[in-house]
């Protein structure tokens, strides 16, 4: 494709379409996020306390979820489940799928944290005459987060990226206006260009930040 | 007279029909799989060369790769490469293609990261040994990183499979859209069918990744 060649009134004519529908994108990712981790941290609490019964919930789910695929996942959600009267709209639905997805992987890259945090320290703390919560927060968080922070990130691109499916549950996400507009049109080339153009636009400055954050975090960990 | 919708898989050869339509997804992966080994394990090699143009032609494509949804790849190769070149690429083709590529970037970087793992005392004292470069390679190097490689790879295996479910969303008729053939086959005689044909869906995807997570998992203990 030469520059001549290039239709610019189509791209000038669907920008706002495209625009609209990287706000559907960035919504449902955004969403989807912060409660796979709202998930994510509750699953790393549970095995961390080693809470008996819910531990082994966790474990099933962190394997169930991390050995499906989320098209497959959300065609049971918004297919399957409506058959026994739970209806949801396809957004609800992708944020519960992302949900689903992101929440074990954000609870093992949380877990890891944790768990490179020495129990010994929990001991020294109590010496100390330091309660449960303020152990938590001045002796183990800092020190878990440093660690699971290049994690976290990796997760949150991944789910970003990861939102791309939800076209195959009819919401009107950037593959869907692309695909629609191809079908349409058959402008290819452009449909195709402002796809990859709207998608460095969303994950290029996430991408960016969480490598900073990275380089940032790298030393905060005791002892290193 | 309406069924039971669990009843539908067993109804003719449905449930054969689903692990067909399994298997065109899998074999998509394990030509990928097959095929991104090699060039992965090359790919990682060329990355680690000194040289600043390969670093920086290798940094370019595996950036690019990474940071796009892999189904925005799948429809550059789908939509934009027939347009673009006039070359009507099939959807298995594309689909192989696509993930090959995506997979020589993640297989690469695998590599790339087990090959500087190697700390540099093991190459000097190599030398100091007597060893030359060829030995060094054969008897230190890759004893070393196949171990760390092995499992790296299996769990690149089970992210191919969950992430050739994709093809679907390119018009091929694998299990997702055998499931809804039967849905819609069925549709008057079995109202429910969906959660049924979507769970079994589900299910079959977990049967299939799980135990090679496993797999995975336990290498990567022994092995550590």
């Amino acid at each position: 494709m030469s520059i001549q060649s290039i239709n610019f009134e189509f791209i000038a004519k669907y920008l706002p379409l495209y625009a609209e529908a990287a706000v559907l994108t960035v919504r449902v990712a955004a969403m989807g996020i912060l409660a796979a981790l709202l998930v994510g941290i509750a699953v790393a609490l549970v095995r961390w306390y080693r809470v008996p019964v819910l531990r082994q919930a966790a474990v099933a789910y962190v394997e169930i979820s991390r050995n499906t695929p989320l098209l497959v996942q959300l065609y049971f959600l918004y297919f399957g489940l409506p058959k026994v009267g739970i209806i949801w709209s396809g957004e609800l639905c992708a944020v519960v799928g992302l949900m689903f997805l992101g929440g074990s992987y954000m609870a093992e890259s949380l877990r890891s944290g944790l768990e490179s945090v020495d129990r010994i320290q929990l001991e020294s703390a109590a010496s100390l005459g330091m309660g449960q919560l303020l152990t938590m927060r001045e002796v183990v968080f800092p020190q878990a987060l440093a660690v699971s922070v290049p994690g976290l990130c990796a997760n949150v691109i991944f789910l970003i990226k990861e939102t791309s499916v939800v076209s195959g549950i009819a919401l009107a996400d950037l593959m869907y206006v692309t695909k629609d507009l191809i079908g349409l049109y058959y402008e290819t080339g452009e449909s195709l260009m402002m796809l990859v153009v709207f998608y460095l636009l969303i994950l290029l400055p996430v991408s960016l930040l969480a490598a900073r954050l990275e380089r940032r975090l790298r030393f905060a960990g005791f002892g290193n | 007279m309406q069924g039971l919708g669990i009843e539908v898989l067993f109804k003719g050869k449905n449930f054969l029909r689903l692990l067909e339509g399994l298997g065109v997804t899998l074999r998509i992966s394990v030509f990928a799989v097959l095929l991104s080994v090699p060039l992965g394990i090359l790919f990682g090699m060329f990355m680690t060369m000194k040289n600043p143009l390969s670093r920086f032609v290798s940094r370019i494509y595996l950036e690019f790769v990474r940071i796009m949804p892999q189904l925005v790849l799948l429809f550059i190769a789908y939509f934009g490469v027939t347009r673009a070149f006039g070359i009507n690429l099939s959807a298995d083709l594309s689909a192989v293609l696509v993930f090959t590529v995506w997979g020589t970037a993640e297989m690469g970087d695998l590599v790339r990261g087990a090959l500087i793992s190697i700390p540099k005392h093991q190459y000097d004292s190599a030398a100091a040994l007597g060893l030359n470069r060829a030995q060094t390679f054969v008897h230190i190097v890759v004893p070393q990183t196949l171990r760390r490689l092995i499992p790296l790879t299996i769990n690149l295996t089970t992210r191919m499979i969950k992430t050739t479910s994709l093809v679907v969303l390119i018009g091929m008729t694998e299990v997702l859209k055998v499931g809804k053939q039967i849905i819609d086959a069925n549709r008057f005689d079995y109202p429910t069918a969906a959660l049924w044909v979507y769970g079994v869906i589900f299910l079959l995807y977990f049967l299939v990744c799980w135990p090679i997570s496993v797999l995975a998992g336990r290498l990567e203990k022994r092995w550590r």
